[in-house]
């Protein structure tokens, strides 16, 4: 064993017991390391049950299209396939994964009904003997389009006269409780600009990004004799799978049991609920275990990546250093449906502005909808990229006053007690002492002022 | 062309099957013969999750159409501990906390076990290049070249015999 273990610095923790101290600093033995180097971990796909039948799904190529009509007739013809389902063969083809939690509305349909309003969306799913069969008939499916201006741009989507992606919504943005983005409003930062002696304004932009899972998502669901299914699963979220797909099915939960945990790599790429609902109709209506499972090409194009992000932000700098503004419009693209992209923009502005102790603070956080692959989760969705931009930003306004960037941080970041943007005081924050630890470690040197300060008094400052 | 009798010898046990001509060999083991320890990852050779040795080579099992290596030798994930004992690669992979998800696992330790049984005392440089073709997505990459030296260090104190050294890395 290669570890050195330190001591572990105990002062942050004063105040908590001595005897909770059991865990961190010792060595523990991952629980399920065993299973994974002998092979004996079961993963969804490790399951074979017999008579399985295969889903493949045929999927729009067009970005947003009418679809006048689909012509199943030759996909029907090759040899195996048992049996296509459309949106007529789901319970409640209306959904969204959240209304769990009470977000609304209902805007992605499970299969296409009349309309398609991304590259890749599922419009009818084939069920087949083998594999071979399912893709050979998925690909002989005929769509016939009428094509659709479509917007893959988060600001053009918001201009006048933009086309509309999703009509549930009726515009290109979520709804926070009647206002047309996510708000914060603290202080006046117009004044503050007036005030400041630098004003500095910048742009920041990320692509998705796509989690790439090694396992690709998938389910294997099988009808049990007493009515229920099993669906063996890779999906981030059992109970929230089960919940949806149940809704979806129109049956009781009970009629459900989730069997899974074993996820070959998420990273938040497994949380929405795309697979499970349409494979559970298959085997309800063919009473057979079907298995459908994304190939490598659908799960880089189809599967939810992180959000696109656009940010602009406009900061009120005086000559020390001090921040006294900051105005921040920020963008995530939705893709074209909800998904959990609502929820990543809320999480966006409660990471507004920073780490810092702002004065004035605005911001607008848009939830937009275009034609690109619906966005969802993935490691800290709605905050790793406002952190990009933030802390980039935090560079630039350094570089612009030629200071020190870790001394513009210790000069602004918050101390326990201070009143945060969103009007919560700001409790344990240790951003200083974090600073001031890490300059030790990679020996940047920093003068005494900044060495004394502390995230528990505003002293110095 | 009508399916055929195809064996081959499968963590040292000749095993039969009835294939269908261009059925791969990752399709065999997982559903033939029931060895999911190799896994299907991309289908297309570029992830390695379903690597295992072919004659002590490793190769992605999911590009070989079984009956191009009808009779030869095969060794899964499944054959490398002996009586539920873990092997050196296996107990320094649990050790060095080489393992995350656990997707890629089988084709890196596979991989492992060829480059251990022609060189046992690999450089860093070695055993990166050995993994150059397995993805671990969780990047878990460096303790598991850690745990890779490790276990090389674990055999040269245990006087393990190196194996039968292998030919050309196969291509992958």
């Amino acid at each position: 064993m290669t570890y050195r273990l330190a001591p572990i610095d105990k002062r942050p923790f004063a105040a908590e017991r001595e005897d909770d101290f059991t865990v961190i600093g010792s060595v523990v033995q991952r629980s399920d390391a065993r299973g994974h180097v002998t092979g004996r971990t079961e993963f969804f796909e490790d399951v074979a049950p017999p008579g399985l039948l295969h889903l493949k799904m045929h999927r729009s190529a067009r970005h947003h299209a009418r679809i006048r009509g689909v012509d199943l007739t030759a996909a029907l013809a090759v040899p195996g396939v048992t049996r296509i389902l459309t949106h007529a063969d789901i319970p409640n083809n209306l959904y969204t994964p959240l209304k769990l939690i009470g977000v609304g509305p209902d805007d992605e349909p499970i299969l296409a009904v009349d309309k398609v309003r991304y590259l890749g969306e599922p419009i009818c799913a084939v069920v087949a003997e083998s594999e071979a069969a399912a893709l050979e008939g998925a690909a002989r499916v005929r769509v016939d389009y009428e094509d659709l201006p479509a917007v893959f741009d988060v600001e053009e989507a918001l201009a006048e006269g933009a086309p509309l992606v999703n009509e549930y919504h009726g515009q290109n943005f979520f709804k926070y409780e009647g206002h047309h983005c996510r708000r914060i409003r603290f202080g006046d930062v117009e004044k503050a600009f007036g005030q400041a002696d630098h004003v500095f304004e910048w742009r920041y932009e990320s692509a998705p990004i796509e989690q790439a899972p090694t396992e690709t998502t998938g389910c294997v669901v099988v009808p049990q004799a007493d009515g229920r299914l099993r669906i063996h699963s890779d999906t981030q979220a059992c109970f929230f799978t089960l919940d949806n797909t149940a809704l979806i099915l129109e049956v009781p939960f009970n009629r459900l049991r989730i069997v899974g945990g074993t996820v070959g790599g998420g990273f938040g790429g497994k949380v929405d609920v795309t697979v499970e609902p349409v494979a559970c109709v298959a085997a309800m209506v063919t009473d057979r275990p079907v298995k459908f499972v994304y190939d490598r090409d659908e799960e880089m194009q189809v599967s939810s990546p992180r959000a696109a992000e656009r940010i602009y932000i406009k900061d009120a700098v005086m000559d020390d250093g001090r921040i006294i503004g900051r105005k921040v419009t920020l963008y995530v693209d939705s893709g074209a449906y909800a998904r959990h992209t609502p929820y990543g923009t809320t999480k966006a502005a409660a990471h507004l502005p920073g780490p810092y102790s702002i004065p004035n603070v605005w911001a607008d956080c848009h939830c937009v909808f275009t034609n690109r692959t619906p966005s969802s989760a993935m490691r800290g969705f709605g905050v790793t990229i406002g952190d990009f931009a933030l802390e980039s930003q935090m560079d630039r306004v350094a570089r612009a006053l030629s200071m020190d960037p870790l001394r513009l941080r210790l000069l602004n970041a918050y101390r326990d007690g201070d009143l945060k943007a969103h009007r919560k005081v700001a409790e344990g924050t240790a951003l200083v002492e974090v600073i001031q630890k890490t300059a030790e470690l990679v020996g940047h040197e920093l003068p005494e002022a900044y060495r004394r300060m502390s995230s528990t008094t505003r002293e110095g400052l | 062309m009508p399916s055929q009798i195809v064996s081959l010898v499968v963590n040292g046990e000749p095993r039969e099957f009835i294939a269908r001509p261009g059925t791969t060999l990752l399709t065999i083991l997982r559903e033939s013969l029931g060895l999911t320890a190799a896994k299907r990852g991309c289908a297309q050779g570029s992830c390695g999750t379903c690597t295992v040795l072919v004659d002590d080579r490793p190769a992605t099992a999911c590009l070989v159409a079984v009956e191009t290596v009808a009779d030869h030798s095969v060794r899964t994930l499944e054959g490398v501990a002996s009586d539920g004992n873990l092997d050196e690669v296996q107990s320094s992979f649990v050790d060095n906390f080489a393992t995350q998800c656990g997707f890629c696992t089988a084709g890196m330790i596979m991989v492992a076990e060829a480059l251990l049984d022609r060189d046992p005392d690999p450089s860093e440089e070695d055993v990166i290049e050995a993994i150059s073709g397995n993805v671990c997505r969780c990047t878990g990459y460096r303790p598991i070249v850690i745990a890779i030296l490790d276990a090389a260090r674990r055999r040269r104190e245990a006087g393990v015999e190196p194996g039968r050294p292998a030919e050309e890395a196969v291509s992958r």
